[in-house]
């Protein structure tokens, strides 16, 4: 039998397809960046319910740790993961900041209403302009920072019950 | 005793498989007649699958918790038909069931088929053999829904209370009869594939399998549907979720298929294109089962995370997928009959074809594009509603027009398109009734104007097709059926509005010329749950409307859920959810009206109708 081309091509495709999903069938959903030895800009950026500006390194008092959330109204794993985030807000000595993504203030306070308000204060970035600086993928995203600003740990996607722990244990 | 009995009538059913397959193989090679035998074989294959799925269904109806899968799906306190639906609300159970559910229908398709060629019912058999052995293997070996825990425990651990929901009961079993049909589809085209019987005959059979499969997938969808909408309250029916995404890509593969398949009875032509698309709705489902199972994609569906799992089904798809391939590519040597593009029909379905394919492939690459870009360079990215309507909206607009125009054309020639003063008038009605429609809004009032516009026209047109004697009553009944839906969904979405204040019991607040009276809370235990029942009333144009909203708080799982008061009539839903406001007295209430949803329900079943219509027609 002569081999066709195309299915040659298809036999590959279909290779590859299943590659890709056996490779994602064991791909952790929260994965820490490994080149994460970066300081982050002492930006400034907009309090949610004041407008105020706040520079990061200010945000510490005596905390040694940040814990900067971001996540947005909209977002679905952000609802998942925010019993989590209330978890968080129970270690001592983390400071826990939100950054809320591109979203709405009305939808944003329902959100915090309906599910908790964990934060010790909350930014906004309302154009998505702020996360950049942090190096954010997208949300949900939490990076956890020293008070040189260096990102010690940082979890994108919704965090869960081992991470948690994996926090608590960093702060000791 | 009866875990046994469940454990043990399995495994003689995989033996029964494994024997099935050899004696189909040499049946087809020595070119014998299909005997009794294989039928007595069969059913009685059925009977012990059966056997099984009933055990568990026992043990779940009384609470037999030595049963893991019982353990940690059931508990004491959950309601007769909860637990009898908690037999399939889980991972081992559902595989059970899809199980039986193959098993069926291998016997239905050897009562139904007498008449065709018996090499290529043979053939089928062995096919459908195959994947009842992979299914066998995974439910024994990695997700056997008969292990036991020692000691026995005196409580289960309970079911996740989003899911008991009536709805929610019948819902997975219609939607797997879907799935699977399409399973017979599937070892039916690689048989007549190898046996050459892509035919008039062929067709014709495989027409009715899909008639079967297209229905139960259109009542499932449905479902699954109103479920979102009553139970998880968000205030609308369709959120392109993977879950969503993955049983409606089947489901326009085999409306596609539908319509091709009727194009090679009647004029034996597009074989290969009808092999590929019965293939293909198989490979669908089977794949989209796969993503949402393993939990590749995240959804409320996700049973359990486990790699191992994953691996198996992963290696039995593409075993099948290759399978297909290479039987594809060794036998199909079927027309390039060279086809100048007349106007007819057959050209109209194969147009069909292509915007079903487009909307398709819309899907597929929002569904999956986001594992492949995760995987290959590690950014993660979110694909939602804008794309989707973005990409599939516009396109709308032409596949309506041409659904009206293109249905009524006769086979292999038809006579000039004529434009008619009926056809015009009944435009120039659409755009002014559409544009009377879209007047008051102040966004996109000319796409919105063409896209109603389109929507309408076909709407109209499917009316006066009523009663053109030329045409069968399935088609008319859902096209019908499908103008309505686009026609609701689109009024829907364009007309819905909402408010959303926060009040306690005794306050009334205004907003937006409507006076709401939140009057009072009521508590009360009920079964596995507490509920509070809150009293409100609204008041616009001295309409009055007064609702019921409850939260329910569950016990064993510590969870709140919400249950929304929805007033419907025919042409607008109002509806009413409160939700938890944590340490507070303050309910958050949410006020909806959303035009038109039970023309979209009423227009699913319509549509179903339609299918079921035409399925009698062809087994008369």
């Amino acid at each position: 039998m002569k081999i066709r081309l195309s299915f040659i091509f298809l036999f590959c495709l279909i290779l590859f397809v299943a590659f890709v999903f056996y490779k994602s069938l064991f791909d952790d959903k929260n994965y820490a960046p490994k080149n994460i030895n970066n300081k982050i800009e002492n930006i400034s950026i907009k309090e949610f319910y004041t407008d105020k500006n706040f520079y990061l390194k200010n945000l510490f008092e005596e905390e040694t740790l940040m814990a900067i959330n971001i996540w947005a109204s909209w977002c679905i794993p952000c609802r998942q993961e925010h019993r989590y985030i209330n978890k968080l807000s129970e270690i001592d000595n983390l400071k826990l900041v939100g950054l809320n993504y591109k979203d709405k203030k009305n939808s944003a306070q329902m959100f915090l209403r309906e599910l908790g308000n964990p934060f010790d204060i909350i930014l906004t970035d309302t154009d998505g302009t702020k996360s950049i600086f942090l190096g954010a993928y997208g949300v949900p995203e939490t990076l956890i920072l020293d008070r040189e600003l260096k990102i010690i740990k940082k979890y994108i996607g919704p965090i869960n019950s081992d991470i948690v722990n994996e926090i608590k244990t960093i702060i000791k | 005793m009866l875990n046994l009995i469940g454990n043990y009538s399995l495994i003689f059913a995989l033996l029964i498989s494994l024997i099935l397959i050899i004696y189909c193989f040499i049946k087809f090679k020595s070119k014998k007649n299909l005997d009794f035998n294989l039928i007595v074989i069969i059913f009685l294959q059925f009977t012990l699958i059966s056997l099984s799925f009933f055990t568990l269904v026992f043990a779940f109806i009384n609470s037999d918790f030595s049963n893991l899968a019982v353990y940690n799906n059931s508990h004491t306190s959950k309601p007769l038909f909860y637990k009898i639906s908690g037999t399939w609300g889980n991972h081992e159970g559902s595989l059970l069931l899809w199980l039986m559910v193959l098993s069926l229908f291998s016997l239905f398709f050897l009562f139904k088929t007498k008449k065709l060629l018996s090499s290529f019912r043979v053939l089928t058999i062995f096919f459908q053999q195959i994947i009842i052995v992979g299914f066998l293997f995974f439910i024994i070996f990695t997700s056997n829904p008969f292990q036991l825990i020692l000691p026995t425990p005196i409580e289960g651990l309970g079911l996740n209370p989003i899911l008991q929901d009536p709805v929610l009961a019948i819902h997975p079993p219609i939607l797997y009869l879907g799935y699977v049909g399409s399973s017979i589809i599937f070892s039916s085209s690689l048989a007549a594939l190898t046996c050459n019987y892509v035919n008039k005959d062929w067709a014709a059979d495989i027409k009715n399998w899909s008639l079967i499969s297209w229905i139960f997938l259109t009542i499932g969808i449905m479902l699954g549907s109103i479920w979102a909408y009553y139970e998880l309250g968000w205030g609308g029916f369709w959120f392109w979720d993977s879950v969503e995404n993955v049983s409606l890509m089947p489901w326009l593969c085999l409306t596609a298929l539908l319509h091709s398949s009727s194009v090679l009875e009647k004029r034996s032509i597009l074989q290969s294109w009808t092999i590929i698309l019965a293939l293909c709705t198989f490979i669908l489902s089977m794949s989209g089962t796969f993503l949402v199972r393993s939990g590749i994609l995240n959804s409320v569906h996700t049973f359990a995370n486990d790699p191992e799992r994953g691996v198996f089904v992963l290696i039995f798809l593409i075993i099948l997928v290759l399978i297909s391939l290479i039987l594809y590519f060794k036998f199909n040597h079927s027309e390039t009959t060279s086809k100048s593009f007349f106007l007819s029909k057959e050209t109209a379905i194969i147009i069909n074809n292509w915007f079903i394919m487009y909307f398709l492939s819309v899907v597929l690459v929002g569904t999956i594009y986001p594992i492949f870009l995760e995987i290959i360079t590690e950014a993660k990215i979110s694909v939602g509603p804008p794309y989707f309507n973005q990409l599939i909206v516009p396109f709308l607009i032409p596949f309506l027009i041409l659904m009206a125009l293109g249905s009524k054309l006769d086979w292999i020639k038809n006579k000039k398109l004529k434009l008619n003063i009926k056809k015009l008038t009944l435009l120039i009605l659409s755009i002014l009734i559409s544009f009377y429609i879209v007047r008051n809004l102040n966004i996109k009032i000319l796409y919105l104007t063409v896209l109603i516009s389109a929507a309408l026209y076909l709407f109209f047109t499917t009316i006066i097709d009523l009663k053109n004697k030329k045409l069968k009553w399935s088609q008319k009944i859902s096209h019908l059926a499908f103008s309505i839906l686009i026609l609701s969904i689109i009024l829907n979405s364009v007309f819905s509005e909402e408010l959303s204040v926060n009040m306690k019991a005794g306050e009334q607040k205004i907003i937006l010329n409507k006076t709401i009276n939140f009057e009072k809370i009521t508590k009360q235990e009920i079964d596995n749950y507490t509920s509070l029942i809150a009293e409100i009333e609204i008041n616009q144009d001295n309409k009055k409307i007064k609702f019921y909203p409850e939260l329910r708080f569950y016990k064993v799982s510590e969870t709140i859920t919400s249950e929304a008061d929805i007033k419907t009539n025919l042409f607008n839903d109002n509806l009413l959810v409160v939700n938890y406001l944590k340490d507070t007295d303050y309910l958050n209430i949410r006020y909806q009206k959303k035009p038109f949803m039970m023309l979209i329900w009423l227009s699913a079943v319509m549509l179903a109708l339609g299918g079921l219509i035409g399925l009698r027609d062809k087994l008369k």
